[in-house]
């Protein structure tokens, strides 16, 4: 192996979005020599397509706004699902992590008097997204790809060389992460541009590699998206949470066939636009579920009134959590009032004037015309579901986003547990700048606590590269598998099997189907030389899809209940026995292997700041008695209560536990259940770590 | 659907050439589309860089019948029912691959710009600017860095020796958007970007502003009041512009 490069690194990022970019920042900031590993250029990655905002409770806008009421409209929006300790964390360090980012030279919108402005948005009760028009991610990206061009130009003054303690290497892609002795000890990668192998070694790897869309075939997401980090994780023996909450944006662009799939930022709505069918109806007062029944509004003159005036009006319901708009949309379109290319009007031209909406949507008026022919400030859109986020991912401590393997972290999309069973938009943007730097923080503490660091071995190392090598053949072979052609065939399963609206029957066939699949991927050459070959990084690729997609039907089979970002047709409704309980994939021998454990609950000061009737549809008898003894309900503070609406019956609010044929109880199919149960009430860093028998966490 | 003919360059930094195809094109399609169907049918391993095939991120930039454009924005629409779709890799800097350039270049000029200094009495939370005053910087900060101005720029585009001395559009916007940051701590950027990033070679021809995606007007809002207000200003030596065509396969890395 000695021909193969050899860098040394103290903390290695992998990913160089948002999550990767705050986490380098981070660990370079602590005294780290660190390195970012890009996909793509330096600063290309998925987080410029983030177009929203970014979520914090500043209270520019509305100062009744303030941790608690993001707090708990993360954990509505994730319907009681979240890990309750990331949500706070979340929703308490976004503001310090937004103002940073001024300090970094980001030029947000503003308020009148000069604050950073704050729009509307999806969930949120009060205006929340800190936002540049619609291009919030491209500010984002550029200006912690800017913070740390600075960081190394600090280095350069002080040391003589931009790289001596943060080096990119963009166009760079990892292939196997590399233990020693169940620790992390580095990273085997490929330069995408000549195809030669390069080995990191470092005691601490922060993944930051993003999503899974890539694996659906309508999805928002780029090429990247192939859940990498996900992949690496099970395959160096992490775990996966609620890998079943895959979030379709409702709205995506439908027409041409072409663009099938781009985002259309949720900001049209929290501006202003409203969903219609064919017939002209504002169908979404129609799709307002019995849990947001109380603050959302019932006609069309009250949600019209609350744009400009918030304080006595409640909010219209194309402002709803993302599950519950996109899948209304599926309903219209499945009923026969869809537009006439499969999807539903999306209208803002009937609601601002043209200047208006090219200020306050510039991308998307730019989208639409350039794209389909159409201006957005004439006519409407025509837009439907998307796959876009996936809730899922890797299992972590909340406080230093370690997973179950020491010295590996994780942060942004590729980590699980903040966003429960659905993501409020614009609170992934916050969610990376918060857990980025939580990851880079402890990753460096990490490395300070170590006494000797990990060596990787030259048999990992081979047998990583000589896998990859064996996927590339200098001439087409007879009878070998097309890349390209494998990955269409599995973006369509997961499309037609385990989308939007999910059963039994096609989990189990999308199951059998991922096995052929699977089979068919060990026959998988790309043809051609090493240098630049897009067929060959997809083939590689490919492996990491089809273990992530794996985990996503097994998790989706496995939850009979309908719940965020999973919807079961077969057992509609939520189910409170299974709000207690997390899905957790891991690698097996014989592929991945899932298993229930319990939620870490939540203390009473934080469950507190809901109202009983509220808690009351989703906690089970026996929660809501233990609820009942603390005395707790409506302490919140800021804003609207839930509980100040007419008061609901329970019975209407828990309507379909019946659906569940088997209501699960965590400590069932858990061994460890009770010891879990017992770490969440001590402490709060111990809530994930289960019986592993390398939890000596640092 | 209907059946257009392409001409694609292929090849190294060792050379190439253009490569026919005959493809099948769809209603509403963009010519990265047809790229995409090249490589899953026909040309697995053709090298392109492309991630949010939205206009967003700027990386599909390449030459479409010689212009600079990005490969997800342009539409086949645009063309007559029998042309020749030619696409070709950036020119003015040195293929990796097919269309794949190393564009390199803009990011060490990136580097060696310096950064936004933040005003010392100002803790985080405690800024206030108005909205009038940060749209002009806003205006560049829309760049996606799709590089399609520094490509096109012919200071550098056939003039390898130039790009020492000279940072390109690109990096006057970044230095005008720190100039006209409110909170912006130094003084100086309009002279660094004369005497460090060469702003004195751009003889305003506005090539630049005519390629950009994004619309932003690089010429007229950032690079003349740049020139304008600096104090000391220079001749500036014309730097005259051959339309020779360069043919990439006489392309010496």
């Amino acid at each position: 192996m000695s021909e193969i490069e050899r860098h040394s690194f103290d903390v290695l990022v992998i990913g160089a979005g948002g999550a990767g970019l705050r986490a380098a920042i981070e660990a370079r900031s602590a005294g780290k020599k660190t390195a970012i590993i890009s996909k793509s250029l330096f600063g290309k990655a998925h987080t410029v397509m983030a177009e929203g905002g970014a979520a914090a409770a500043l209270g520019n806008v509305n100062s009744r706004d303030n941790w608690m009421v993001h707090f708990r409209d993360t954990i509505r929006g994730g319907k009681f699902l979240n890990h309750y300790r990331m949500a706070e964390l979340h929703a308490k360090e976004a503001p310090d992590r937004i103002w940073e980012l001024e300090t970094y030279g980001a030029l947000f919108d503003r308020t009148k008097d000069g604050r950073i402005s704050q729009r509307n948005f999806g969930g949120h009760e009060y205006p929340r997204l800190a936002h540049v028009g619609d291009r919030t991610g491209l500010e984002m990206i550029r200006t912690l790809q800017q913070k740390i061009v600075s960081l190394q130009q600090d280095d350069k003054n002080n040391v003589g060389s931009y790289e001596s303690k943060l080096k990119i290497f963009a166009e760079t892609t990892i292939v196997e992460l590399l233990m020693s002795e169940g620790r992390i000890a580095g990273a085997l990668g490929y330069y995408r541009d000549t195809g030669r192998f390069v080995l990191f070694e470092a005691p601490a790897v922060v993944l930051a590699t993003g999503g899974i869309g890539k694996s659906f075939k309508v999805t928002s997401n780029s090429w990247e998206y192939t859940g990498d980090g996900h992949a690496l994780a099970m395959r160096a023996g992490a775990t996966l949470v609620n890998m079943e909450f895959v979030q379709f944006h409702p709205t995506g662009m439908v027409w041409p066939p072409s663009v099938k799939g781009i985002l259309v930022t949720e900001s049209v709505r929290g501006d202003g636009g409203v969903l219609r069918n064919s017939e002209g109806r504002r169908f979404m007062f129609d799709y307002i579920p019995e849990v947001f029944k109380s603050q959302y509004a019932t006609t069309e003159e009250e949600g019209d009134r609350w744009y400009t005036d918030p304080d006595n009006n409640k909010r219209p319901p194309e402002l709803l959590p993302r599950d519950e708009v996109a899948r209304a949309i599926n309903s219209e379109v499945k009923a026969g009032r869809g537009s006439p290319h499969g999807g539903v009007f999306l209208d803002v031209s009937t609601r601002m004037k043209a200047e208006e909406i090219i200020k306050r949507l510039p991308s998307m008026h730019h989208q639409f015309k350039e794209l389909a022919d159409v201006d957005i400030t004439k006519e409407p859109m025509e837009v439907g579901p998307t796959c876009h986020y996936v809730m899922g991912g890797i299992e972590v401590d909340p406080e230093s986003q370690q997973s179950k393997v020491p010295g590996l972290f994780a942060a942004g999309e590729v980590s699980g547990g903040m966003h429960g069973s659905n993501r409020l938009g614009g609170n992934s943007l916050s969610d990376l700048l918060v857990f980025g730097k939580r990851a880079g923080e402890y990753a460096a503490a990490y490395v300070d606590g170590l006494s000797e660091r990990p060596r990787t071995t030259d048999a990992d190392v081979a047998a990583a590269s000589t896998a990859a090598l064996d996927l590339l053949t200098e001439q087409p072979e007879e009878g070998a598998e097309n890349p390209y052609t494998l990955q269409h065939d599995l973006q369509q399963v997961m499309n037609d099997l385990v989308g939007i609206i999910r059963r039994a029957g096609e989990l189990e066939e999308a199951l059998t189907r991922l096995a052929e699949l699977r089979k068919r991927a060990a026959n998988v050459k790309a043809s051609g030389g090493r240098r630049y070959n897009p067929g060959w990084h997809l083939a590689m690729d490919l492996r990491n899809m089809l273990t992530v997609s794996e985990c996503i039907a097994k998790a989706a089979l496995e939850r009979s209940e309908s719940r965020g970002g999973h919807t079961r047709e077969d057992n509609p409704g939520m189910d409170p026995n299974w709000r207690k309980v997390n899905l957790i994939c891991s690698l097996g021998e014989n592929g991945v292997v899932l298993k229930r454990q319990p939620l870490p609950t939540m203390p009473d000061e934080l469950l507190s700041l809901f109202d009983r009737s509220e808690l009351a549809k989703y906690l089970t008898e026996a929660e809501l008695a233990d609820f009942d003894r603390i005395g707790g309900g409506g302490e919140a503070t800021g804003g609207d209560e839930s509980g100040s609406a007419p008061a609901e019956t329970e019975s209407e609010a828990v309507g379909m536990v019946s659906a569940s044929e088997h209501p699960p109880t965590a400590d069932a199919d858990t061994p460890d259940g009770d010891a879990v149960d017992d770490a969440t009430a001590t402490t709060g860093d111990a809530t994930t770590k289960t019986d592993d028998g390398n939890g000596d966490k640092a | 659907m209907t059946t257009r003919h392409f001409r694609v360059w292929r090849g190294d930094d060792e050379g190439g050439e253009l490569t026919d195809f005959d493809v099948e094109v769809n209603e509403g399609e963009v010519v990265l589309d047809i790229i995409h169907r090249l490589q899953a049918t026909q040309a697995p391993d053709l090298a392109v860089r492309w991630n949010c095939k939205a206009g967003k991120c700027g990386s599909c930039s390449a030459e479409i019948n010689g212009k600079p454009r990005l490969l997800c924005m342009t539409r086949m629409s645009t063309f007559t029912a029998d042309e020749t779709i030619t696409v070709t890799p950036l020119r003015t800097f040195p293929v990796v691959r097919d269309l794949v350039t190393d564009v390199s270049y803009n990011y060490e000029k990136a580097r060696a710009m310096p950064a936004f200094a933040p005003p010392a009495d100002l803790k985080p939370g405690e800024y206030r600017m108005q909205q009038v005053d940060v749209e002009r910087s806003q205006e560049f900060r829309k760049c996606i860095e799709c590089f399609l101005c520094q490509n096109t720029c012919h200071v550098i585009r056939d003039h390898e020796e130039n790009k020492p001395p000279f940072s390109g559009p690109r990096l006057f916007i970044r230095a005008a958007e720190l100039d006209m940051h409110p909170l912006d701590a130094r003084e100086d950027r309009k002279e660094l970007a004369q005497a460090e990033q060469g702003l004195g070679y751009c003889n305003i021809t506005k090539c630049c502003t005519e390629v950009c995606p994004e619309h932003i007007k690089i010429t007229d809002n950032a690079i003349i009041p740049m020139k304008e207000r600096v104090v000391d200003r220079r001749y500036d030596p014309l730097v005259w512009l051959g339309r020779k065509i360069l043919r990439r396969d006489q392309i010496k890395n």
